[in-house]
């Protein structure tokens, strides 16, 4: 014997001392890719790369609230200037007059390569004399006055044609000469961070620095009342952190003070007390090293689990110090420990199942849970006995044993009531089956509802892109990514043409593909070509020739210029356009192609897709794409659990060996589960993926108790201690998961509430139907 | 104080004296009982580099106090819609909305003719400095903009009418390009 011990105990320390390096090392992490998918499709690739670096999320919406119009307009242009003066933001928008001219100035100097109306006809006599004759004709409208300025160089209009695709979806109202909301009482401003969107530390010190700048301003303005609001998925981001943050620690903290006090009035000793708590430290420890070690992140709302992995890995302890008492660790190895071994390895069945999930971090609670209850049973096997030497309860605990098997005798004469419940919560959940479960991937989003609202009404008045549907376009290389764009384009703008889109972006707009460059260049004609064609096509037309030698100029300018590239676009708006429409990554470029539907009718994807058919583009809705991504974390959550719950029942079929005591273990348990599922849904709780996963649980947890109950049916005899050590740990269970009901991460919550009351509910109901003789 | 009475007695004085009894306060009680109606349009735009004026016909509506309709019908079908502060402009496919509110400049030039048809005379004195000639039957109205915004659109707007009829509205730009706006009301409503 003595030669194990040490070693055993050796092990243990050193394996602690190890776990504690790699924990102190992990990198912990609270962003989305919780919530994404491990091996995602190429649609939800998209989604993916939108979430985690696209445009949408590196955008925050800020409204200015208080004094005046020109109070607000001049908090606008200060907090402008402040931030354009820093390096964490790519673009600041306000709407202020003169931040697009170097936009502009770029558009008219290129516009012969960049205009799509550039072709050979448009330079014959006859293209040439109906595009000017055309834009004469636009002098006579109002929005002829953008043109009449420029029109003697710009007289075929090419200018109005490249503006018409800019801008093109609605933008904010002015007041003061800047963005104002809807109802003009605040300043709108639109930014973008130069940190990706999944840079949660980069989100939090942009959002900091917008505020940090805002109070400069206000205080150099010498304003008081003006305040901020600042939106968009970076907060969302930064306050998700925050809460899983604060909620661990709080969680935690609740658990463990909560069962240390059960503990304390068990034990009545803080040795005891402090032996007790070794294996569920040892279980804490080992799950965030396994997590740490095969994901490499550890997930904030992983670590916020434990909270619940507490209340389940201390029941093993109180197992061996309640029932151990009168018989020994030998005694109690030979007795007790086959039961709590198979109780052990039904929470692993459970826990385990999760692991195969596609869901992240359904799989991360998996590692994490079935790590922690592992370490925490084997250190209470072969580690607790040996520090604890022999020592055991003190406390008698037989009244505590008595009162209980008095309750179970009562018990019993529940069984047809119990029945008729479940039958009752079964009926209930078949006729509600339609709105039982909520139906998007929302419901597990840490935003409260203020910060959802106030995100909807900084959306719509600041007329934000709704970045919803998109074409995607992925090649080899930048060339050939623009080309396909231009080809996509051209099918796009025939849907544009019939009203079936708004508009579209297109990074080839600003930036054509060199082959599309080369053949307008090649449309231009010689200066002096050009000189006798207009002399031709002019005659007659109140505009004479002689006046269009800017035109002639400029055409030969952009003449011997055919080659425009990324770096032309430098110090213009129009670089940051293509910089997010267009994606280099490891496999080639990506260029997204944001599609606007039209005003007042939704977009028909499928029209989009036919349009594109035969082509390399891809057209996605990013909103089914998430809402697919849901079902298939739904579907596949089913199939976890079913398969859980088959593991567990072939597990204890194979160590029962009889369908009796098979049927008498897992009745209580699916009766349980009918029960708490009824009863979230008659409390008004909108079932979710997560309530599923809490189903499987309260059978994997649940089991440990009903299995005691076998094991007592087979010696016919429950002991007191035996009764008094489940009501404990039950209750020490019930306390952990419990807990994690408090949480505002919907995630948690879900666990806490579905599993907290179905422990207890799978002891009692165990109680129930347990055997006549058993408790006697 | 003292000088702005002086100065407004002044200028009353001088009105009387020179129109007896028709004077802007009448003329805009005129124009704002006005029931509105429809009307034939020819506007011709002068540009400098253009040897030949930018013709455009069409009809105009007018609902009082703030709804006008201008439906050009050459050289381009056009539809241009002022309805309370939104100015839209339908254009072949292409549909344009302004909310004029946002666009102090742009109010301020529509104000004119708003005004003018309403006979709102404070939205006319809130930017231009106004002078009318004439007599009841043919009365001319030149607006010059008092602030240096809208100066910088127009150097002078000029209305000419009968009784309660506006007949012609030109407007000379800051770049010395010129509209000229003729009106001819049709009968019935």
């Amino acid at each position: 014997m003595n030669g194990a011990v040490p070693r055993a105990v050796l092990i243990w320390l050193l394996a602690m001392l190890a776990g504690v390096v790699i924990v102190w090392n992990s990198r912990f992490a609270a962003d989305m890719s919780f919530f994404l998918p491990a091996h995602p499709s190429a649609g939800q690739q998209v989604l993916v790369n939108q979430i985690k670096e696209g445009v949408v999320s590196r955008l925050l919406m800020i409204a200015i609230a208080g004094g005046d119009a020109d109070q607000r307009a001049t908090l606008s242009r200060n907090l402008r200037r402040l931030l354009e003066s820093g390096e964490s933001f790519a673009s600041i928008q306000n709407g202020e007059a003169g931040s697009h001219d170097a936009d502009r100035e770029f558009l008219f100097k290129h516009r012969y390569l960049l205009s799509p109306a550039v072709t050979p006809a448009r330079f014959t006599v006859d293209g040439l004399r109906s595009a000017i004759a055309n834009s004469i004709d636009l002098l006579a409208s109002p929005a002829g006055f953008v043109l009449k300025p420029l029109l003697t160089r710009d007289p075929t209009g090419e200018l109005v044609e490249l503006l018409g695709g800019l801008d093109a979806g609605s933008q904010p109202d002015m007041r003061g000469g800047v963005w104002a909301s809807r109802d003009g009482e605040r300043a709108m401003l639109l930014v973008q961070t130069g940190a990706l969107g999944s840079d949660t530390d980069g989100q939090e010190a942009a959002i900091k620095a917008i505020r940090d700048a805002f109070a400069v301003s206000v205080e150099a303005a010498g304003f008081s009342g003006a305040s901020i609001e600042i939106s968009g998925p970076g907060v969302f981001a930064v306050n998700a952190r925050a809460l899983i943050k604060e909620e661990v620690t709080r969680l935690s903290l609740i658990s463990s003070l909560t069962i240390i006090c059960v503990l304390f009035f068990v034990y009545r000793s803080p040795r005891l007390l402090t032996l007790g708590l070794l294996p569920v430290v040892s279980g804490v420890l080992a799950g965030i090293v396994a997590v740490s070690l095969a994901y490499g992140t550890v997930f904030g709302i992983t670590v916020g689990f434990g909270s619940a992995l507490i209340g389940e890995a201390v029941d093993y302890s109180i197992y061996y110090f309640v029932q151990s008492g009168r018989t020994g660790f030998s005694g109690w190895r030979e007795r007790f420990w086959p039961t709590v071994r198979l109780g052990v390895l039904t929470s692993v069945c459970g826990f385990g199942a999760l692991m195969f999930s596609g869901f992240p971090g359904l799989a991360q609670l998996g590692l994490y849970s079935l790590s922690g209850v592992l370490a925490a049973a084997i250190v209470t096997r072969f580690v607790l006995p040996e520090l604890a030497g022999g020592s055991t309860i003190t406390r008698d605990l037989s009244p505590l044993g008595k009162t209980v098997a008095k309750g179970i005798r009562a018990a019993h004469a529940l069984r047809w009531p119990v029945l008729l419940f479940a039958a009752l919560a079964a009926v209930h959940l078949l006729v509600h089956r339609e709105t039982l479960w909520h139906p998007d991937l929302s419901v597990l989003s840490t935003a409260t509802a203020e910060e959802s609202a106030l995100d909807m009404r900084l959306r719509s008045d600041i007329a934000a892109p709704d970045a919803r549907y998109m074409v995607v376009i992925n090649a080899a290389d930048r060339e050939t990514a623009l080309q396909g764009a231009e080809i996509a384009g051209e099918k796009l703008d025939r849907l544009v043409a019939a009203g079936a889109i708004a508009s579209y972006d297109t990074p080839a707009r600003f930036l054509p593909s060199a082959a599309r460059q080369q053949a307008r260049c090649a449309s231009l004609p010689a200066s002096d070509e050009l000189r006798l064609r207009l002399q031709t096509a002019q005659t007659g037309s109140p505009l004479a020739a002689e006046r269009l030698e800017g035109f002639i100029d400029d055409v030969a300018a952009n003449k011997t210029q055919c080659a425009i590239g990324r770096d032309s676009l430098a110090g213009t708006g129009l670089a940051l356009l293509v910089d997010t429409l267009m994606q280099p990554h490891s496999g080639g470029v990506s260029i997204l192609m944001p599609l606007h539907p039209a005003a007042g009718q939704p977009l028909a994807i499928a029209a989009v897709r036919d349009a594109l058919a035969g082509t390399d583009a891809l057209a996605i809705d990013l909103k089914a794409e998430l809402d697919q991504l849901y079902r298939d974390y739904l579907r596949e959550a089913i199939l976890l659990s079913l398969g859980g719950l088959l593991a567990i029942v072939l597990l204890l079929a194979a160590t029962l060996r009889s369908p009796g005591r098979l049927l008498a273990v897992m009745l209580p348990l699916v009766l349980s589960v009918l029960l708490v599922i009824a009863g979230l849904s008659l409390l008004g709780e909108r079932l979710h993926l997560l309530h599923l996963v809490g189903m499987l649980l309260i059978v994997a947890v649940g089991s440990n108790y009903a299995l005691f109950f076998d094991r007592a049916n087979d010696q016919h005899r429950l002991d007191e201690e035996t009764l008094a050590s489940m009501l404990i740990a039950n209750l020490t269970t019930a306390i952990g998961f419990g807990t994690l009901a408090l949480s505002k991460v919907p995630v948690l919550h879900a666990l806490g509430v579905t599993v907290g009351p179905g422990a207890i509910m799978a002891l009692l109901l165990t109680a129930v139907f347990v055997r006549h003789e058993t408790a006697r | 104080m003292i000088r702005k009475l002086f100065v407004g007695s002044f200028l009353a004085l001088l009105t009387l004296s020179a129109f007896g009894a028709f004077d802007l306060g009448q003329l805009m009680g005129d124009l704002a009982r006005n029931q509105g109606g429809r009307a034939k349009f020819v506007e011709k735009k002068y540009i400098s580099f253009l040897d030949r004026p930018v013709v455009s016909t069409g009809e105009m509506t007018y609902s009082p106090p703030d709804r006008l309709e201008k439906r050009t019908v050459t050289p381009k079908p056009e539809i241009l819609l002022l309805d309370r502060d939104m100015l839209s402009i339908e254009r072949e496919k292409q549909r344009l909305s302004i909310n004029l509110a946002s666009q102090p400049e742009a109010l301020a030039f529509i104000d004119s003719i708003r005004g003018t048809l309403a006979g709102n005379r404070a939205a006319l004195e809130r930017n231009y400095l106004l002078h009318l000639a004439g007599s009841f039957d043919n009365w001319t109205l030149t607006m010059l903009p008092s602030d240096q915004k809208i100066a910088a659109l127009v150097q002078r707007i000029v209305v000419t009418g009968s009784r309660n009829q506006v007949r012609r509205i030109e407007y000379l730009q800051a770049d010395g390009d010129r509209s000229v706006l003729s009106i001819e009301p049709l009968e019935g409503k």
